[in-house]
């Protein structure tokens, strides 16, 4: 448990440095566990409190029960809920069938940079784990994109002793990830240790299968697994070798790191 | 999936978690130690070996352990780390993350980025290679960057024939270079990362070494911080109002905070006592903290402080200057200039600097050579001793005895530079009058009524309003003009002509006395601006005069005789130290064409329209904070932040 308290302090204190140098500051909640744990310690840093608004890049392609989740907690926990979308890329008919990067880059990526651009955030906090994937194993907390939203992996700035990247010039933004030193265990073990609601997608509900990562219909899949409550959803990952994002189908090849490079989360 | 539960090192239940950072020179192999560590210890996801081998094949080049975690395309091509990578590893029951670092002295600061996460490190050198300049440079940046607990791997064993002599060599060497720098290894190990001799298991080629391979010394590195042992010292984060609660948040740096605690805030010398811990989903709440906690406190009167303040407790106060002396490591792309200011960021205090003095290039070739250059440049990468000189003075320590408040960092435009580590305090001009100022605010008894109530009920908090500048600019005329102006707004303000305490306060001072009729004014001015009130004065009397003496009525009181001769700026400060923490705002007046040696908050030149400048000076208190917008029940001037 040291260990749980250990990874919520510092996550805790880069919520507030980021709250304290960003004026226009936004978060992203996909709803997975990640990001929803992440909700979790905004409220734990601001004592109940979310003070900005948390940003949700939808897809259309997402789970419908994700969307209901969604709007229950945000109607719960008092969120500024702020709902963005590609909308002309929709209606020009993208999918995944017209190829995985592709529909992410349209969806995603794009959805994102036209809700920056139409709010004007310039710090964007995030839930991604240097754990996931390998390009997210060498992000920093405070990791700035470029006026494209490029992330310029070559030059990135010193981080030490806590003193982050807090200045940045016009029209460029910094992406915030309090979430880099947990793993998908420590996830886990925090919504159990906080009793955090989480999504029961997660869980095998009788099929023998169940979700370990959540993103689109289309291109998440679930795995075979009985576990059925968190502590059994504990154990299984402690005994698996099967990586996180195994069901994710952008992640082949080298998908990630040309995602990433171009402003993907 | 199977969940049936087999117990090995890699999966018992998580006790602790420790980060450790893999650093040396270019090619020393810290990269295929890494993999090494991971494939030989069963601890890879399944088939990434496999599908990194597919492309290598794919490539027509030979597998290489060190791609599991290079990432980048450019950085397999090259096989070269570019950026430091975190790794997850769990072993007998802690969990590490372990930062592969570059070593590549082009990629320094990402080096050092990876290694100021760190508790531990492995340092690793090539045995065919030994002892290379960049191997004493990491060891020196690790001291640096406060990670103290060291072994020191000597790999690539088997390129000399798994020789004892060599290693003997190696380790006595690296030892004694490692000596001058406080660090002793835990251990040194003997090894072959890419044949995986020593790394997780123990190798018969090297049967004469005794200690424990590289996986075994994993756990012997200490997770314990004496930190929660230390004095208090707890920078102040942030202050927040979301609800009824005017809550102080911050992370503990060392030693422990109670509910019940009288605490000290430094440099504003402000006290006050804990009264909650504030915390979200903890029942009941917490009553005590330790260092490194992020925490939220309340205190029992509505205070005014800010992020930047060192909170602790009175019998081991922080040290207060605005000038220190610090080894420095430089990582901008411009040399470090003596001329330009930089941001100065200690803990949570952030303030403008420059750098007062270079007193030499700290080699890691001559650690010990303590010999004076002048006039050096410091480039990227390098490390020197230098004297930094804020522009107000911060609350901090030596980092021999406090590692967080005694290490900062120095930010050019919008980039972090370049970090430090405070060696010595250097005593400034107002040293003597802040030791004063602190003694007596610590001692000083108050009422039931406090600031905050004062600045409520008059619509302003208490200040102290400056006018400087050369003679027969109209000062006096200001004053008044901006008095009266107040008043008639409703406003509790008071002009204090320092002429007014010659002949009473002053009586017995000679004209020499300089220093002591200017704290004498200081010490008057603090006591009026506890009664909340804003003070408008001059500076005439304590700067020398600009004019030759002149007859005429205006200044008939023979200015010669009532001048202590001291530069205007350093009146300023002497003042400003006294009355510290309350804001002051100082206004430069001066003929047309005048140049002004002095900053100040706000300049006019020339014949002025006093009712025009007066305005100006009143929008400037507006807008620092200091006067409220408008008088009535919900004043809003920022008191609270």
């Amino acid at each position: 448990m040291r260990h749980l308290r250990q990874l919520e302090d510092q996550s805790v204190y880069i919520f507030r440095e980021a709250y304290k140098h960003f004026d226009n500051l936004g978060m992203l909640w996909s709803m997975g566990k990640d990001s929803t744990v992440l909700l979790w310690l905004a409220r734990k840093a601001f004592f109940g409190h979310v003070p900005f608004p948390l940003l949700h890049v939808d897809t259309s392609y997402k789970i419908p029960s994700m969307i209901e989740y969604r709007d229950r907690l945000a109607r719960e926990w008092r969120l500024n809920l702020v709902v963005g979308q590609n909308k002309k890329a929709l209606a020009e008919g993208m999918n995944h069938e017209k190829g995985r990067v592709e529909c992410c880059t349209a969806l995603k990526t794009n959805g994102l940079k036209l809700l920056l651009e139409e709010k004007g955030y310039t710090g964007i906090i995030l839930g991604v784990r240097a754990d996931e994937e390998s390009t997210r194993a060498k992000e920093r907390y405070f990791s700035p994109r470029d006026k494209n939203n490029d992330w310029d992996f070559r030059d990135q700035p010193p981080e030490l002793w806590d003193q982050f990247k807090t200045s940045f010039p016009p029209n460029t933004h910094i992406r915030i990830h309090p979430l880099l030193d947990w793993t998908e265990i420590n996830i886990w073990e925090y919504i159990k240790l906080e009793n955090i609601p989480f999504m029961d997608l997660y869980l095998n509900r009788g099929d023998g299968t169940r979700y370990r990562s959540l993103g689109c219909a289309p291109c998440t899949f679930p795995i075979k697994s009985t576990a059925s409550t968190v502590d059994e959803i504990i154990e299984e990952l402690r005994a698996t070798k099967v990586a996180e994002r195994a069901g994710r189908a952008q992640d082949e090849g080298r998908g990630m790191e040309l995602l990433r490079k171009d402003g993907y989360m | 999936m199977a969940t049936c539960k087999t117990d090995t090192p890699a999966n018992v239940d998580i006790r602790d978690r420790m980060n450790i950072v893999i650093v040396g020179s270019v090619d020393h192999g810290k990269s295929t130690l890494l993999g090494r560590l991971y494939a030989d210890t069963g601890t890879l996801p399944e088939g990434k070996v496999e599908k990194i081998q597919a492309i290598c094949k794919q490539q027509g080049k030979e597998f290489e352990y060190a791609f599991l975690f290079d990432a980048f395309l450019e950085e397999q091509q090259q096989g070269v780390t570019i950026d430091t990578a975190r790794t997850f590893f769990q072993w007998a029951g802690r969990q590490y993350i372990i930062i592969d670092a570059p070593g590549h002295k082009e990629f320094l600061k990402n080096m050092i980025s990876g290694a100021a996460r760190a508790e531990a490190a492995l340092l690793l050198i090539d045995a065919l290679e030994g002892v290379k300049d960049q191997s004493k440079r990491h060891g020196l940046l690790l001291s640096m960057l406060g990670v103290k607990q060291v072994t020191v791997v000597v790999n690539k064993m088997d390129l000399v024939d798994y020789s004892q002599e060599t290693f003997a060599l190696i380790e006595k060497e690296y030892r004694a270079f490692l000596s001058q720098l406080d660090v002793t290894p835990q251990f040194v190990i003997p090894a072959s990362a890419k044949r995986g001799d020593n790394i997780a298991t123990p190798s018969p080629q090297v049967a004469w070494h005794t200690g424990p391979t590289v996986l075994e010394s994993l756990a012997q590195f200490s997770s314990e911080s004496d930190k929660g042992e230390q004095p208090l010292r707890f920078p102040i984060q942030d202050v927040y109002k979301f609800d009824a609660r005017r809550i102080l948040t911050g992370r503990i740096a060392s030693g422990r905070l109670k509910v019940g605690d009288q605490v000290i805030f430094s440099p504003s010398n402000k006290s006050a006592v804990v009264q909650t811990l504030e915390a979200f989903n903890v029942d009941p709440p917490p009553t005590q903290a330790q260092a490194g906690q992020s925490v939220g406190i309340t205190l029992d009167e509505q205070i005014f402080v800010e992020r930047g303040e060192i909170l602790s407790h009175e019998g081991s106060l922080p040290l207060v200057s605005t000038t220190f002396r610090a080894n420095l490591f430089w990582l901008g792309r411009r040399p470090l200039d003596m001329g330009k200011p930089y941001l100065v960021r200690l803990a949570t205090h952030e303030v403008e600097c420059r750098v007062a003095a270079i007193h030499r290039i700290v080699d890691a070739d001559n650690l010990s050579l303590d010999q004076q250059q002048t006039n050096v440049a410091v480039k990227r990468n390098e490390v020197a001793d230098v004297t930094i000189q804020a522009k107000a003075p911060l609350a901090f320590d030596l980092y021999a005895d406090f590692e967080t408040t005694g290490r900062f960092v120095l930010v050019d435009d919008y980039d972090v530079s370049g970090g430090g580590i405070i060696t010595e305090m250097v005593p400034d001009r107002e040293e003597t009058l802040r030791i004063e100022a602190r003694q007596r605010d610590f001692a000083w008894v108050t009422g039931d009524v406090t600031l905050a109530d004062r600045a409520k009920h008059y619509g302003h908090r208490a200040a102290l309003i400056l006018l400087i500048g050369p003679d027969t600019t109209s000062k006096t005329f200001l004053a008044k003009k901006m008095e009266s102006m107040l008043v008639a707004e409703g406003r509790h303000v008071y002009m204090l002509d320092p002429e007014n305490l010659r002949r009473g306060l002053d009586a017995d001072l000679q004209e020499g006395d300089a220093r002591e009729m200017i704290r004498r004014y200081g010490e008057v001015a603090r006591l009026l601006i506890d009664t909340g009130v804003l003070l408008i004065s001059t500076t005439n009397s304590f700067t020398p005069s600009t004019e030759l003496p002149s007859t005429g009525p205006s200044t008939s009181r023979s200015s010669a005789t009532l001048r202590t001769g001291l530069p205007a700026d350093q009146v300023v400060e002497a003042i400003r130290t006294l009355v510290h923490p309350a804001p002051v705002l100082t206004v430069y007046m001066s003929q047309e064409m005048t140049p002004s040696s002095i900053e100040a908050d706000l300049s006019f030149t020339g014949p002025e329209d006093f009712t025009r400048t007066a305005h100006a000076v009143l929008a400037a208190l507006k807008q620092k904070g200091i006067l409220a917008e408008t008088i009535g029940n919900q004043p809003v001037f920022q008191f609270s932040i």
